[in-house]
């Protein structure tokens, strides 16, 4: 894990520029929504990546349960606070884009409301991990209620297709092509890459330092810090 | 370039605001994210360090108490 951290570190680097650049300066404007839809760059990424989250995280979860396996509890843990900044970013950028395009800040509609229910469950899962004293009950307490919350994750995704709603339809589908222009999505795409790679490194920047802490009592940790 | 001058990329057709607060946001995540686990790392580092030099001085303390 640490010889491949420097080289996902320095990937997440150049695709984020990259993609930044791109979309900031050289992406056309949209033809309705103008130079705001350049938000769509954070916006979509960040959600995207606040969902795979979730799922990693309740997965995780799952293995811990049923495995007893230490390590999936530790990412899961590391998860939570990395996908609740992930879904404070998907909000907030949503919000900003939506004044200028819908004409307000916020709508309680299906899309909006469960991906705020998303936020909920990540705060909920992260305090259960830090308020419970004995690791073994919070990590089963946390991946409990990460596991129940994953019906959430059906919800935010069809969300705008079973309820009428102000939110547009996904851009990227397996099945089609995008329905913008290439100069708009290609940009996108690199962002959302970089999103997924940025991700990986901070979870396992954050995995590390839960080993460290849980492991302290242990030999190889001791040997480690009187090396410094 | 899209724009034709710097002046115009910074007002974004006059969403300027709303996309440079998007992109400011984005950044203090992003931050947010990469610091928290190193600066964790070194208070574990040293709290460790202290600990460990306690322990040695505790050591030494005992063994010039104790009469051998």
């Amino acid at each position: 894990m640490g010889k491949l951290l420097p080289w996902f570190a320095v990937v997440t680097v150049l695709l984020l520029t990259c993609g930044v650049i791109w979309g900031l300066a050289f992406a056309p404007e949209d033809y309705q929504q103008g130079n705001s839809f350049r938000i769509i760059y954070i916006h979509v990424p960040s959600a995207i990546l606040a969902q795979s989250c979730y799922m990693l995280m309740a997965i995780a979860g799952a293995i811990s349960l049923i495995w007893k396996m230490k390590v999936a509890d530790m990412v899961a843990k590391s998860c939570a606070p990395i996908g609740a900044s992930l879904a404070v970013l998907a909000l907030a950028t949503g919000a900003i884009w939506g004044k200028p395009t819908w004409g307000t800040w916020w709508v309680w509609d299906a899309r909006l409301t469960s991906m705020l229910i998303l936020l909920f469950l990540y705060i909920g899962v992260y305090t259960l991990h830090s308020a419970i004293e004995n690791e073994i009950t919070a990590g089963k307490a946390g991946a409990v209620l990460s596991l129940v919350g994953m019906v959430n994750i059906p919800i935010i995704k069809y969300s705008v297709e079973w309820w009428n709603t102000l939110h547009q339809g996904s851009t990227f589908t397996v099945t089609e092509r995008p329905k913008m222009e290439p100069e708009m999505w290609i940009p996108l795409l690199i962002m959302v890459l970089g999103f997924y790679c940025f991700f990986s490194v901070v979870l396992m920047l954050r995995t590390r330092i839960e080993i460290l802490q849980r492991e302290r009592r242990s030999g190889w940790v001791r040997e480690l810090v009187e090396a410094r | 370039m899209y724009f034709d001058s710097f002046a115009d990329f910074i007002a974004m057709g006059g969403h300027g605001l709303y996309v440079w607060l998007a992109y400011s946001i984005a950044l203090a995540v992003v931050i947010f994210n990469v610091l928290t686990p190193i600066l964790r790392k070194k208070q574990f580092m040293v709290e460790y360090q202290r600990r460990l030099k306690r322990e040695q001085r505790l050591g030494e303390v005992n063994k010039a108490e104790s009469p051998e």
